[in-house]
């Protein structure tokens, strides 16, 4: 035998060191995959509660107010009238003067009344409403700054850039900081973000008014969308005969479940705003839409708890003589109950997070009010986000991050119950 | 009384109802249950059931005539010249009477008016109190006649189980209900929408500014509806998005569903799937305001001129958005191909790279084409992370770095704020859904039965 041709085990000894290196690398794409998902969620949140965290606090300013008889309440008559109409823009200004008694000039007086929130002066209306015998007197309160001042002492304005690029000028800042300096500015816990309705003027907005019509909507694609979705799924799964009319039915089902959520809401304003005539903006509208969107997520989800309850609990209640509704009334729907109501809270979520078809239906509007029924104008809190990130305010962009926070702490309580309720009631037959 | 409290009327007489055919029937029965043919239980939701449904389908019916019918009444009393106004100038006018009625600013104050606005709340308060009083006058009646029948053998069981599948009937036809008022509602509006732009134009047309000119000498304003622009941006920013979602989903169902530790795998795959729970406004928000100027930064750096509302933000977050999507639908199908065919790639010493590339991936691949497609369908429908950070402007162009629009953009900007419903503006609106619908409808039907026959294989 002269020259050996290699044998099988050299052959693969040869391209071992090169097929291992593909598999390490082939390992290695498949982690940085996962990784990257992961950085990608993790860059997600961090970037948002860095941009939104500050919105929780607002500054304040504190500011003596003279409530000025000559300016409220000339003829000293103290009735409501008199009190409710007066000019307390003129009270608010005087008192931000006193403030700052060398500023001159008609200009610089009217930017250094801009440093309070438009809002005092309804605070001092208020006030004065409530306890007239305030008319004359002098004291020290603090009030919310204006959004440009709020986002200067939260350190969003770049203090480096030519004056032009900044909303507020050398002088604004230069008063702001005097302030500070004597101890007149405070951060205080917001309170307004989560009492109050929307406004144009970012330290007086708040999500309440968005969060409410969220929870109407929802009460709405809840109340309907439940007992249909497991009605349809009993129906569908322990009732209909295989014939072609429930065959269609779960195609159906099946398709709507993928249709795009606009298409939805095209549906609600073409049907539910210009046939039935209800009301645009209104709760009922986006739930009914949001219903129609949920429920084949309720019903795939009913049907699959509804499979896993075993033949032999239906074969016994019928044979001890129970009718067919009371086998499913007493004995198969109470076993399926949870993992349906899993299915409901996981759709409840996904309808909170919802934003395309409410678009559609006039949910967009500007309400400042905080609806109270179902048929009142309302938004959604995601409506609210995309509408604050429509605004040139900056303070608009921190307070829709932190109305997205507020938002992914409800979806992350649901889920968590979806979760428990999956892991406490679950059952292995 | 409004509606709400009608109905809660109605509640309550039906529980009355039920509590009385329970004792009727307890009453009946002579002291022995076993003396009836239903259970008590059931005699009371049978005479509660006569009482609450024919009531409430007076009042469906009710509700939705009375208005109708007062408004004609109070158009018949109107002054000869404004009744042979055309069907459209009436209906202003109707309008203005009800806001008088209700106490809004109306346009129109005559003493006619305010009188015919004065008639139309009084006739408004008759029908409620018409539709009150026969509402429950009609559930009393019928609960009376109910619990009358009430025997011991009467069989109130099978009639109420008989009413029951009638409900879940009913609500089963829901489903087929959504889907055609969808098919119609976006149809019709389309149809019209056809009427006024040929069907050519809209497809093949490659210019897109859908502002209508109000006056006929207006510049600029002409009205054009060519949608490939449109079609060409979502194809676009779509793509760019399965560039992302599609080999990050692949290789991570690919290591959490062969490598990975069963303790890994547990904690991995909920947290890839939080990606999916999250808002899609919420991407919005990091796509316009954090990944946006982060490209347009990188391009500047390199020289290049980046729009500030790139396609290729757009689609890098959609795309993110659709990796869960991808990674459950090939980890179920990665999972479904049976160990034996593993094991025999092993056996014949391929290492555990090339049993999932020559065997798993080949058999899985048609599970995981499905997948894709689902989330093709799902990336041409997403619409607000394109409402927030794609452009507005329609441009025909294949450039990622540029700005273009999609038809989720489009439908949006075209049915948000005032406008009227006959403009072909709107309309314009319904006829890119009807696209819209038609097209993820086809890819999802194809991936259905790709997956299904896939399923098969194996079972």
């Amino acid at each position: 035998m002269a020259t050996r041709s290699k044998s099988a085990i050299e052959c693969v000894r040869g391209t071992l060191a090169r097929r291992n290196r593909a598999e390490r690398r082939f390992k290695n794409f498949g982690r940085a995959a996962v990784l990257l998902g992961l950085a990608f969620l993790v860059v997600m949140f961090v970037n948002i509660i860095v941009t939104g965290y500050s919105a929780f606090w607002q500054t304040h300013v504190k500011l003596p107010v003279f409530f000025d008889p000559q300016v409220i309440d000339p003829q000293g008559t103290g009735d409501r009238e008199t009190l409710g109409s007066a000019d307390y823009g003129a009270v608010v200004k005087a008192s931000v003067r006193s403030l700052f008694p060398e500023v001159r000039g008609r200009r610089n007086r009217r930017d250094v009344a801009k440093l309070v929130s438009r809002g005092t002066v309804f605070q001092l209306r208020r006030m004065t409403l409530d306890d007239p015998s305030l008319v004359g007197a002098k004291t020290e309160m603090w009030v919310p700054a204006n959004d440009d001042y709020d986002m200067l002492h939260k350190g969003n304005v770049d203090r480096t850039r030519p004056e032009s690029d900044r909303r507020l000028s050398d002088r604004q800042i230069e008063w702001f900081d005097r302030l500070a300096a004597e101890g007149r500015v405070e951060s205080r816990f917001n309170v307004t973000f989560f009492t109050a309705g929307d406004s144009r003027e970012p330290e007086l907005a708040g999500i309440r008014g968005a969060a409410m019509g969220s929870f109407f909507t929802l009460l709405v694609t809840l109340s309907l969308s439940f007992p249909l979705g497991v009605a349809t799924a009993v129906y569908l799964e322990e009732i209909a005969p295989r014939n072609r009319l429930t065959g269609l039915i779960e195609v159906n089902i099946n398709n709507l479940a993928a249709v795009p959520s606009i298409v939805f809401g095209l549906l609600g304003l073409a049907v539910f705003i210009n046939l039935f005539g209800l009301p645009r903006s209104a709760p009922l509208v986006g739930g009914l839409v949001l219903t129609l969107m949920t429920l084949p997520t309720i019903i795939i989800a009913g049907r699959a708890a509804l499979k896993s309850v075993p033949p032999s609990i239906r074969e016994a209640a019928l044979g001890v003589g129970a009718s067919r509704m009371q086998m499913i009334a007493h004995h198969v729907l109470p076993l399926a109950m949870p993992g349906m109501l899993t299915g409901t809270i996981i759709g409840m979520a996904r309808a909170l997070g919802e934003t395309a078809p409410l678009l559609m239906i006039g949910m967009v509007a500007f309400v400042v009010d905080v609806p109270r029924g179902v048929t009142d104008a309302a938004t959604a809190l995601p409506v609210q986000i995309f509408l604050w990130l429509d605004s040139p305010e900056r303070a608009f962009v921190e307070r829709a991050s932190a109305a997205i926070m507020v938002l992914l702490a409800f979806l992350i309580l649901m889920n968590a119950m979806a979760v428990v309720l999956r892991r406490r009631f679950e059952r292995r037959w | 009384m409004g509606s709400p409290s009608l109905i809660l009327a109605l509640l309550g007489l039906s529980s009355v109802s039920y509590y009385l055919g329970w004792r009727r029937s307890i009453s009946l029965a002579r002291g022995a249950v076993r003396n009836l043919h239903s259970l008590p239980g059931y005699h009371g939701l049978y005479t509660a059931l006569w009482a609450a449904f024919p009531a409430l389908l007076l009042l469906a019916i009710g509700v939705s005539l009375k208005g109708p019918i007062v408004t004609r009444i109070v158009v018949t009393d109107l002054p000869q010249e404004v009744q042979s106004l055309p069907p459209e100038r009436l209906n202003l006018v109707i309008n203005d009477i009800r806001n008088l009625a209700s106490g809004n600013i109306a346009s129109r104050r005559s003493p006619a008016m305010l009188a015919a606005a004065d008639r139309y709340m009084r006739l408004q308060g008759y029908g409620a109190i018409a539709v009150t009083v026969a509402v429950l006058a009609l559930g009393a009646f019928c609960g009376a006649m109910a619990w009358r029948t009430i025997k011991p053998g009467k069989r109130a069981r099978n009639a109420v189980e008989r009413s029951i599948l009638g409900f879940l009937m009913a609500s089963s036809t829901i489903a087929i209900l959504t889907t055609v008022g969808i098919v119609l509602s976006v149809l019709f509006e389309s149809l019209r929408f056809f009427q006024a732009v040929p069907l050519t134009e809209f497809i093949f047309g490659a210019e897109w500014s859908p502002q209508m000119a109000i006056r006929a000498d207006q510049v600029g304003a002409s009205g054009a509806f060519g949608a490939i622009p449109l079609f060409a941006g979502t194809l676009l920013i779509s793509f760019i998005a399965m560039l992302v979602a599609v080999p990050v989903g692949l290789m991570s169902a690919i290591y959490l569903a062969e490598y990975a530790r069963p303790g890994v795998r547990a904690v991995v795959k909920p947290l890839l799937e939080v990606l999916a729970g999250i808002p899609t406004v919420v991407y919005g928000f990091f796509a316009a305001l954090t990944v946006a100027p982060f490209i347009r930064g990188l391009g500047e750096s390199v020289g290049l001129d980046v729009a500030s509302e790139s396609a290729l933000a757009a689609g890098l977050v959609m795309g993110v958005m659709i990796i869960p999507f991808v990674s459950s639908l090939s980890d179920d199908v990665i999972n479904a191909v049976p160990q034996a065919m593993r094991d025999g790639a092993y056996a014949l010493g391929s290492t555990q790279s090339e049993t999932i590339k020559k065997v798993v991936i080949p058999a899985a691949l048609p599970g995981i084409v499905g997948g894709v497609l689902l989330a093709v369908s799902r990336a041409i429908g997403e619409t607000m992370i394109v409402v927030m950070a794609a452009g507005l402007a329609a441009n025909l162009t294949a450039n990622p770095l540029r700005a273009v629009t999609t038809v989720t953009v489009q439908i949006v900007t075209l049915l948000t704020g005032d406008q009227e419903f006959d403009s072909p503006k709107t309309l314009a609106a319904f006829a890119l859904g009807l696209v819209l619908f038609v097209v993820t409808l086809g890819l999802n039907v194809i991936a259905l039965q790709v997956v299904r026959k896939y399923r098969e294989q194996y079972e």
